[in-house]
Parts: C-alpha cells; sequence; structure tokens
C-alpha cells in the first residue's frame, strides 16, 4: 500500500518536472545563500576566537605601563614575588607576522589553542632555541624560523615562547603586558604598593575585535537571513501548488481507502527527502558562494578592523549543519500549513484550483493586524533601541511588517485603480489583476525585501564611504608621512627636511586608559593643518588655541560615547587634569583617541619621541624630496607613504565591501525574479478558466498575453514604490542604531537616487524577464483548451 | 596544550613512562648520585644543577588551640630538562611549588609553575632561601621563615631546629632499588613549628613539629618502580622512624627505613627489615588509595597502626598524589604524615 501510494504522489513531480526544478531550486539557492554566509561569519568567527585564545583578549585583566611603553622584565617578578598571579606576554611583529610571547608555565590558557603533536619540542620550546607554532600560511611567512604548523593558531599570529619572542623582537628584558590570573592569592601586596606605574584594564575594555565586527557580520547574517526568507516564499509557493493540483489524487487515494494520518505521514516524508536533497545541493553551493566571497570579505575585516581573518575556508559543522537544518525547517514550515489543509479537507470534496488563492485571501484580516502590530514595534523600537538586538529586532520588525503590509497596500491601490478605470476592458484589467493577487504576494514580498535590502545595505555602504573619503581628506592632509627607524632617524629627518618644505608635524602617541576605555593620546604640533582640517562634532568656541596652549584635550566620538564624556568634563592624564575643549569624529578607528598639545605631552611623557612624521610640502616636489631624503639620512622611500597612497589603500578596502555587498544584492534579486517566475509560471495554468471568457468576449491571446506582462512590472513598479521608503527606513536603521552599537560612531547618512533608480530598473527587468515566458506562453494557449473550459466544468 | 600537559609531557606521566612521575626515566648528561658522598653546608642546602630532580620538602603536624590536630605542607621541586643552569628564559630549570593544610575535614592545595634563570623561582645556599613567587623559605636552618598563599588558604611559619640533620641510608646516599638506583637524602626532622593557618573559617593559631626533606637525583626509581608509600613517624618516646615501601611492576616491594633517636642518632635498616601492609582503602579522587596502614619494624619492636587523619588528602596538582597527616596507635603511639604516589 504504501509502495503504491508512494508511487502515486511521486508520479505527479514526473509529470510536471518544472514544479520539482522549483521546489529543489528554490530550497537549494536559499540553503546556499543561507549556509554560504554563515560558512563566511563562522571563518571569520573563528578566527578571532584562535585570537582571542591566543592572546587571552578580552579573557583576562591587564597590566601595563601608564605610559603606554612596554615594562622591565623585573617589574614582572616583583609583582610574581608580592603574590599576584601574572603572566608576562610580549608582543610585535616580525617580517609581517604578529609575534606573540608567552610563558607557558604561568599563562592562564597555557599557549592557546596550540595541540601537542608530533614535532613540539618542549626542550627547544623552553630553552630559547626558537620553536614557533602558527598556521601553514603564516609559517610560510617566516622561512628563516623553526615554525610548527598548528591549524588553530590566530591567523598572521606566530606563537612562541616568550624568551624567544623578545629575542626576535629585540625586547630584551621587556614585556608589553601582564595578563592578571582570574583568581588571586588570600594575602598580596596591594598593586599600588608594588608597582605604581602599571594600570589594570579591565577584561572587557580591551579592544575586542569581535564586538567591533558585529556590525558586518550583522549586514552579512541580515542578508543571509533575507535569502532565506525569499526561498521560502518560492518553497510555500512551490509546494502549495503541488498540494492544490494533487487534490484529485489525494481524492481518490482516500476513496480507495488509504487512511489519511498514512497519507499525511507520506506526503510529509517525501517533501523531507526533496528538502535533504536540496539541503545538501545548497550547503556545496553555499560552500562555492562562501568560497568566492571570503578573501574579499577576509580583506575587508583586515583593512577595516586589523582583524585577521583566514582566507581559506574550512568545512566546518556549524555552518553545514545549520544549512541543512534550516533547508528541513524551513520546508516543515512551508510545508506545514498544505499538510494541515489537506488533513481537514472533506473526503470527497472537489479539487479547488483557486483554494489557494481563496485561502490567502481570507487570512488578510490576520495578515492586516499582524503588519500593523509589527510596524507599531518597529516605530517604537527606532526610538527606545540601543544595542546590537534592539537595532537587529528594529530590521526584523520592520521588514516582516512590511512585507505583511504589502498585499494589503497594492489591494487598496489596485482597488482605487479600478474605481477610476472607465473602459470595460480597464476594468476588467484591474479587477483581474487585483483577484492575481493573492496568488502573487508571496513573490512580491520577496521582491520588496530584496530590493528594500539592497537600497538599505547600499545607502548604508555608500554613506559610510563618502563620510570616511571626507574624513580621509581631512585627516590625511600632510602630503607625506615618513616613519623613522629610531630617535636618531627622527633627528635626522628634522634636520634634513626643516629648509626643504613647508612644515614637519610629529606624530606621537602613549597608549592609556581614560575612565577605563584603552585610548592613545597625541601630542600635537600647533599648525594649520589641524586648525583648518579637523571638523568637530561639538567643541568650545577655541578649542586648537586651549589645545595647544597646554591647558585642554579633544577626544574622538568612540571615546566620548563609550565613556559618558563631553565638552567641559576633566580628564587626569598622568596625575594633571585637562577639560575636554571638543569632541571629533574619528571613523574606522577603533578605540578611544585623545589630542593634546606638542609641549604638554612632552612633560608628560618624556620617554617617547617621535618617530612618526606628517610633511606638508608641494606634491610635486615629493618625489625630488624622498630621493634626496636617501641619499641624505639613509632613510628609504619605503618608510614613507604619500597621502595618495595611503588613500587608496583606504579606498581599495572600501571597493572590496563593494564587491561584497554587490554580489550579495544581485544574488537576492536574482533569487527574487526567480520567485516572481515561478509564482506567474504556476498561476498561468491555472488561470486558463479565467482568461477563456475574455478570449471568447473578443479579445485575442496576444492582446491576453502582453496585458499579462504589463500587469507583472506594474506590480513590480508599484511593489519598489514601497520598497524605496522602507529601504530608507532600513538604511537609517542600520546607520543610527546598529553603527553606534557596533562601532561607537553615528554616520551622518546619504541618499544616492542614481543608484535607487538603476535598482528600480534592475528589479522591473528581473520582473518583466519573470512574466515573459508566462506570457507567452499564455499568449500560446491553444484555442482548444481555452474552449474547453466551457465544455468541461470542473 | 596548557601548562599541565607541558609538564606532563616533561616529566613524563603516562602510560608509557617510566616509573612515577618519570622518576624511573634515564636521562644523559646528569650527574648519578655515588656511595660514600661528602656533603658540605650551606651550599648542599642550595640546588644542585647537574642532576634532574632535587626537591625541599616540608611537613608538619600542627595543633590548634583547642587540640584540633592540623597538617602542613610546603614543598619546592626542581626538575631539569638539562644538566645545567643558563640565563634567562633560556634556563633549562623547572620549579613546582605544592603547598597544602589539611584539616580533619578538608584539604586544601594550591600548585606554583614557574621557570628557572629570570628570579621568579629559586634556592639559594648561603644565606639559604627558597622561594617560588611569594612563597618562601628563609633562614640559617636554625629558624626558618615560611609563607605560602592561595586563594582558598594562607600561612606564615616559623620553624626552630631543636636537633641535627640526619642522613638516610649510608650516611645520606639513600638506595632505592635492588639494581642500585639511589638518590641523595638529608632530614631536618626536629623543627619546632608555630604560626597562623589562615583557612575560610577564620584564623588559626598552631604549634607542632616540623619535618624538612632534601632529596636529589637524576633517576631515583628502576625503571619498573611505579611509586612509593613514604612514612615520616614522630613517637611519644621522642624516637622517629622514616621508612618508604617501592612498589614494583614485578609485585614486590623494597622497603627501606632509619631509626632516628630523640638525639638524632640513625640506624638505617635496608630491604625487607621494614614491612608497610595496607590494612583498609578508602575512594578518594575516583581512585583507591590505602589510608590506613600496618608499619612493623621488628629490630626496633616496633608494630604499628597508622591512619590517615583526613582519607582526602588528595593532592590534585599536575602530578597528583596523596599528602597527609597520620595518626599512630599500637606498641608505639605518635603522629606523622604519609605520602602515597603512583595510584593511578
Amino acid at each position: 500500500m504504501t509502495r503504491v501510494t508512494l508511487r502515486a504522489l511521486l508520479s505527479h513531480w514526473w509529470r510536471n518536472p518544472m514544479q520539482l526544478f522549483t521546489l529543489l531550486a528554490g530550497l537549494a539557492l536559499a540553503t546556499a545563500l543561507w549556509s554560504g554566509v554563515q560558512a563566511v561569519n563562522a571563518e571569520a568567527r573563528a578566527s578571532y576566537d584562535a585570537a582571542a585564545a591566543t592572546l587571552g583578549e578580552g579573557q583576562y585583566d591587564r597590566l601595563i605601563r601608564r605610559d603606554g611603553q612596554p615594562m622591565d622584565q623585573a617589574t614582572y617578578i616583583a609583582l610574581r614575588r608580592a603574590g599576584w598571579l601574572v603572566s608576562p606576554v610580549v608582543q610585535g611583529r616580525y617580517n609581517g607576522v604578529r609575534i606573540v610571547g608567552v610563558d607557558p608555565l604561568t599563562a592562564p590558557g597555557g599557549i592557546g589553542p596550540i595541540e601537542l603533536q608530533d614535532g613540539t619540542d618542549i626542550g627547544s620550546f623552553f630553552t630559547g632555541q626558537g620553536q614557533l607554532f602558527a598556521n601553514a600560511d603564516t609559517a610560510a611567512d617566516l622561512p628563516d624560523l623553526t615554525v610548527v604548523v598548528s591549524p588553530n593558531t590566530a591567523p598572521g599570529t606566530a606563537v612562541t615562547d616568550i624568551g624567544v619572542a623578545q629575542r626576535l623582537l629585540g625586547k630584551d628584558n621587556q614585556i608589553d603586558s601582564l595578563l592578571v590570573l582570574p583568581r588571586q592569592p588570600k594575602t598580596q601586596a596591594a598593586l599600588d604598593a608594588v608597582v605604581p606605574q602599571l594600570t589594570r584594564q579591565q577584561a572587557q575594555a580591551g579592544s575586542d575585535i569581535g564586538r567591533l565586527t558585529d556590525s558586518f557580520h550583522l549586514n552579512l547574517t541580515a542578508f543571509g537571513l533575507l535569502s532565506f526568507a525569499v526561498g521560502i516564499f518560492i518553497v510555500h509557493g512551490a509546494i502549495g501548488l503541488a498540494f492544490e493540483q494533487r487534490r484529485p489524487v489525494v481524492r481518490t487515494l482516500r476513496a480507495l481507502g488509504l487512511p489519511l494520518r498514512r497519507l499525511v505521514l507520506l506526503m510529509g516524508a517525501e517533501l523531507m527527502l526533496f528538502a535533504l536533497v536540496a539541503g545538501i545541493v545548497g550547503v556545496a553551493l553555499g560552500y562555492v558562494i562562501a568560497a568566492l566571497l571570503l578573501p574579499d570579505v577576509a580583506a575587508t575585516l583586515r583593512g577595516l578592523y586589523g582583524a585577521d581573518v583566514s582566507g581559506t575556508l574550512q568545512l566546518r559543522p556549524v555552518w553545514w549543519l545549520s544549512g541543512l537544518a534550516i533547508a528541513l525547517g524551513g520546508t516543515a514550515l512551508a510545508a506545514s500549513g498544505a499538510l494541515y489543509k489537506l488533513s481537514k479537507m472533506p473526503l470527497l470534496a472537489a479539487a479547488q484550483p483557486r483554494a489557494l488563492a481563496m485561502a490567502a485571501g481570507q487570512s488578510a484580516r490576520l495578515q492586516g493586524i499582524g503588519a500593523a502590530l509589527l510596524l507599531t514595534l518597529s516605530v517604537t523600537l527606532m526610538f527606545t533601541a540601543n544595542g546590537l538586538i534592539g537595532g537587529f529586532g528594529l530590521l526584523a520588525s520592520l521588514l516582516i511588517g512590511a512585507a505583511l503590509a504589502l498585499p494589503l497596500i497594492l489591494d487598496r491601490i489596485l482597488a482605487a485603480a479600478s474605481a477610476m478605470a472607465r473602459s470595460v476592458k480597464a476594468q476588467w484589467f484591474w479587477a483581474d489583476t487585483r483577484q492575481q493577487l493573492p496568488g502573487l504576494s508571496l513573490a512580491l514580498m520577496a521582491l520588496l525585501l530584496a530590493m528594500a535590502a539592497n537600497v538599505g545595505v547600499s545607502t548604508m555602504v555608500s554613506s559610510f564611504r563618502l563620510t570616511f573619503v571626507d574624513f580621509l581628506d581631512q585627516r590625511l592632509a600632510s602630503e607625506l608621512y615618513v616613519r623613522t627607524e629610531d630617535a636618531t632617524q627622527g633627528a635626522a629627518l628634522i634636520d634634513f627636511a626643516t629648509p626643504r618644505v613647508d612644515a614637519i608635524l610629529p606624530i606621537q602617541n602613549a597608549d592609556v586608559q581614560i575612565a577605563g576605555q584603552p585610548t592613545e593620546v597625541y601630542g600635537t604640533r600647533d599648525h594649520s593643518t589641524y586648525r583648518d582640517n579637523w571638523v568637530f562634532l561639538q567643541s568650545t568656541p577655541t578649542p586648537w588655541d586651549t589645545t595647544f596652549a597646554g591647558q585642554t584635550i579633544l577626544i574622538n566620538e568612540q571615546l566620548s560615547r563609550r565613556a559618558g564624556l563631553n565638552v567641559g568634563d576633566v580628564i587626569p592624564l598622568q596625575g594633571q587634569d585637562f577639560t575636554i575643549a571638543g569632541v571629533y569624529g574619528d571613523y574606522g578607528n577603533p578605540i578611544g583617541q585623545a589630542v593634546i598639545g606638542e609641549d604638554i605631552f612632552a612633560t608628560l611623557y618624556p620617554g617617547i619621541a617621535p618617530e612618526n612624521f606628517g610633511i606638508r610640502i608641494n606634491p610635486d616636489d615629493v618625489p625630488t624630496f624622498l630621493s634626496e631624503l636617501e641619499a641624505a639620512t639613509g632613510i628609504a622611500a619605503t618608510q614613507s607613504i604619500n597621502q595618495a597612497g595611503i588613500k587608496a589603500i583606504s579606498l581599495s578596502i572600501f571597493e572590496r565591501t563593494f564587491t561584497v555587498t554587490t554580489a550579495l544584492n544581485i544574488l537576492t534579486l536574482a533569487v527574487a525574479g526567480f520567485a516572481i517566475l515561478m509564482s506567474l509560471l504556476t498561476l498561468a495554468s491555472m488561470r486558463i478558466p479565467q482568461l477563456a471568457p475574455a478570449w471568447a468576449m473578443g479579445m485575442t491571446r496576444s492582446q491576453i498575453g502582453k496585458l499579462e506582462l504589463l500587469r507583472a512590472v506594474l506590480l513590480a513598479v508599484l511593489t519598489a514604490m514601497i520598497a524605496l521608503p522602507l529601504g530608507l527606513a532600513l538604511a537609517w536603521a542600520l546607520l543610527a542604531v546598529v553603527n553606534v552599537a557596533a562601532f561607537g560612531w553615528q554616520l551622518p547618512m546619504y541618499l544616492f537616487p542614481a543608484d535607487y533608480a538603476r535598482l528600480g530598473l534592475f528589479a522591473l527587468l528581473a520582473a518583466a524577464l519573470a512574466a515573459l515566458w508566462p506570457a507567452r506562453r499564455l499568449a500560446r494557449t491553444p484555442p482548444a483548451d481555452l474552449l474547453k473550459v466551457f465544455s468541461n466544468e470542473r | 596544550m596548557n601548562a599541565k600537559a607541558l609538564i606532563l609531557c616533561l616529566l613524563p606521566l603516562t602510560a608509557t613512562a617510566q616509573g612515577f612521575a618519570g622518576l624511573g626515566t634515564e636521562l644523559e648528561g646528569f650527574a648519578v648520585p655515588q656511595p660514600d658522598p661528602v656533603f658540605d653546608f650551606p651550599t648542599d642546602h642550595g640546588p644542585h644543577n647537574d642532576y634532574r630532580i632535587e626537591w625541599w620538602y616540608l611537613t608538619a603536624n600542627l595543633q590548634g588551640p583547642d587540640g584540633t590536630p592540623y597538617g602542613l605542607q610546603w614543598t619546592l621541586f626542581r626538575s631539569a630538562m638539562a644538566p645545567e643552569e643558563r640565563e634567562d628564559w633560556k634556563s633549562p630549570q623547572l620549579w613546582m611549588g605544592h603547598a597544602a593544610v589539611t584539616t580533619p575535614d578538608h584539604h586544601y592545595v594550591s600548585e606554583r609553575l614557574a621557570r628557572g634563570g629570570v628570579g621568579q623561582a629559586g634556592v639559594i645556599a648561603d644565606p639559604f632561601a627558597a622561594w617560588i613567587d611569594d612563597w618562601t623559605l628563609q633562614g640559617d636552618w636554625e629558624t626558618l621563615q615560611m609563607t605560602a598563599s592561595a586563594p582558598d588558604f594562607a600561612y606564615e611559619m616559623t620553624l626552630t631546629a631543636e636537633g641535627p640533620l640526619v642522613f638516610h641510608g649510608d650516611d645520606g646516599y639513600s638506595v632505592k632499588s635492588a639494581a642500585g638506583q639511589a638518590s641523595y637524602y638529608y632530614s631536618q626532622p626536629f623543627f619546632r613549628i608555630a604560626g597562623t593557618l589562615q583557612l575560610p573559617q577564620g584564623d588559626i593559631p598552631v604549634t607542632g613539629n616540623a619535618w624538612l626533606d632534601r632529596e636529589w637525583s637524576s633517576q631515583p626509581l628502576a625503571d619498573n618502580q611505579t611509586g612509593w608509600d613514604w612514612f615520616s613517624l614522630s613517637f611519644d618516646d621522642g624516637n622517629k622512624l622514616m621508612g618508604f615501601r617501592l612498589q614494583q611492576t614485578d609485585g614486590n616491594n623494597y622497603t627501606s627505613a632509619t631509626w632516628i633517636t630523640a638525639d638524632g642518632q640513625t640506624t638505617a635498616y635496608p630491604d625487607g627489615a621494614l614491612s608497610a601492609t595496607p590494612l583498609d582503602t578508602h575512594n578518594t579522587a575516583g581512585r583507591d588509595v590505602p589510608v590506613r596502614w600496618q608499619v612493623q619494624l621488628p629490630a626496633k619492636d616496633v608494630n604499628v597502626t597508622v591512619e590517615a587523619i583526613n582519607p582526602d588528602a588528595w593532592m590534585a596538582t599536575s602530578i597528583p598524589y596523596w599528602e597527609g597527616p597520620v595518626t599512630v596507635t599500637g606498641s608505639h603511639a605518635g603522629e606523622g604524615y604519609l605520602e602515597m604516589t603512583g595510584y593511578e
């Protein structure tokens, strides 16, 4: 019985391969986008975790020197002897690789995620002969060292014994920071009494890469979720249609005595099988998408946040399992309604091919209430949400609420148009469009979500880019930046350059804590470069005068927001109080920053000599200056970056962000277009009974086909008009809520009408392309089929 | 890989390792104890870097004001990867400190690990100081100051010697197996001790007797020896007994004992003279450990029952073992300390 039933059920798919394809392709596409995005996120997060595990970042309090300089090793020993369980860390760059030196015997996490394996020689690890642990890519950058390949090491990082790191980095007897173990002994000396020069940095205050990049991942996840939602619309449509079409089969099978329970089980099992197949295909496709996207994403994260992310993809269970689970879960979700209806269907009910559409109409009221509730929630969240979860809730309620409201709004518009129509043909067109709406609404919702997401995300990214480029113009005002290797070279540069250039601006900073936030304090020279170019978000009337006079301090927006500091508040530095004279925008910087005058900086931090310099010079003179500089002082041209170079690097980072955004934009639009195509295709065959009377009354088949095409484009236009404000609301939420939560700064929102117009055009094109084939099919329906409608009452 | 794993690698405490904590492993280049030693003090109170393993091992039986018995341990182990000392982080010397306080119903343990060469841990012979972090044992061996601190306990003690150093085995050359493995081994078992225990329930002033062992070697166990049971017993009549029983994979034991009179005269007894028989085991930390023993030394008419004051005195450290205070009853009454290793 089971076998026969299954064969009867499956025979439907063999006779309608297009429907089977729709179902499988929709599900596979949705799963692919979801698991692709998840794969990228999982890879990035794994990289952060490895970094965090290696460095104990964010997990343990740290002790650092108040002036940000490395401490003497004796300081470490003094603390241990005073009963403080602390563990030393030395860090630095060698051949571009971040070298992290730890003492495995005192480190709270040992040497991180590295596992003992063949080739690990404890003796040489411990006794300074130099054994490093790094992943394969990083190991290739350290050809002259003994590197043990350890895949779990953070990308771009090599972990080694502290003694080896000190030697490699030229930091003999120096320690950069001390990790404070969570459990300390009962009796220990007070920290200030042992090491007054150190300050304790709270565990969460460290630059937590994971938190910083949350916003970026949130964007990706939103895309993935959206694509999946769109995919589920497709699957829902395909399943609903298949069930409708199989009503006669179901009626027959049940009339033959098949129990309802078994029938529902078999149809459910059939779908789960399809879901599994499509899920596997989708995960495979997702892997391809992720592999294509990952290098760009990795480059973006590295460029924007300094987060090292592995550029190679690993097959992690976390994302492929979630891909399969969501394919199965999504199918179950999409099919549950259809199976429920099937189980409630009277045994011999006549097959109602339009039942799907009718049911959709009946639930309109419920849908309206849901939309109203969600939109009210989103408006409330707009004013109250802070933090990433609130921001995410805002995005979700806004998008879903708008999607639910879409069919109702379209219905109202069409009703109004119908009322205004004069000719019979026009009245029929509007009425027919309106009654088709329930069948198309899922596809149109998908289009709405895809377009709104595209408008929102590209507005955010473009606003970010515009702001950032402006900001670079202000900030990188010097034509040339030179990095010297030490104070001697710095002095040589000053001697050489002073008579030749317009101005030399030393760049020097100290790492400090302000109100518990890690902050870089810059000592800045009084020059018009700063006075003319820097833009303040709020300030006293003369912020620069008082700051260069050594009385006040300027802070960036991140520090202002995180520490709750504003103009007029007082910040102590090295025991001296400074009043905040201004808060400036500082985009792209993960940590706090503050500016004081050059002279007061030298007084407070006498140990820090400037090694980087900004040089004001006629841009045309740069090449000559550089070659003369090298000849006179030995400062190589590679030690300098001209402003154009820095800008080019920054912009290329944004180009990569755009590549990722554009790729995802195109994919979501394509999925939405596919949804429209499938909806129209399935509707086409059902619509013959509705079109036959129009044909019988004298409309030609080609007229009917053209009207079908027009109808699809019209609906797409209406959807696009609703998508635009929705997308802008989305962009606002991303910029004003999500960004502030994730980065600590708010971005101004810019509008890009040309982009939106182009996007609208694409959407119309997608809709038209999707409608073309079904319209042609309608136009070519054999007259015999149309006639059959009248002879063959069902 | 964590620090623990590193230590375990270093002192291979795995199925493949030889003996307990790798102490049966042969390592080239290290010096080997020779018979007829001549000790040179205070130099020999300091480290012997050309030997692989060495310890400064203090245990004490204490009483509180209400007569409650307590046990105390302060130990510094030195373990070398190479028979030398080098500057800074290149030092092949590793240090491990264990501190413990045992009450009748609690056992507090703490462990510290350190590298040699940087000053975090070490031992200086003159003036004598042994330390790891803030844990110290220092003084002139007539009087010693001792401290240790952990998240849940701490102590500060003063030790006063009331007798001479005693040398085990053949004038300090202590044979450990029939195959001739040996160590240098001497003790100061005559310390009076007084100080304060800081426990979660509050500070407790205590007094009692302490026993400091010094031992160093490079391969103290034969490769078929898997652990030992070690007794340091102080009888009420002033005599003391040090005895150990080494467990062998062939099911036999190797025993050794030193009888110490109240004025510090010693008599060494060879294999077989001492017998130690488990009477009762206790399940602690997932394994059965004998916590009641019958100890016999017929040559001195000793036939006593040794019983743990707290049978859960398990040292959950990198290298785990049992170490705690005991009571002695039978032919002689008294108190002492029991150490048991190799109970995996």
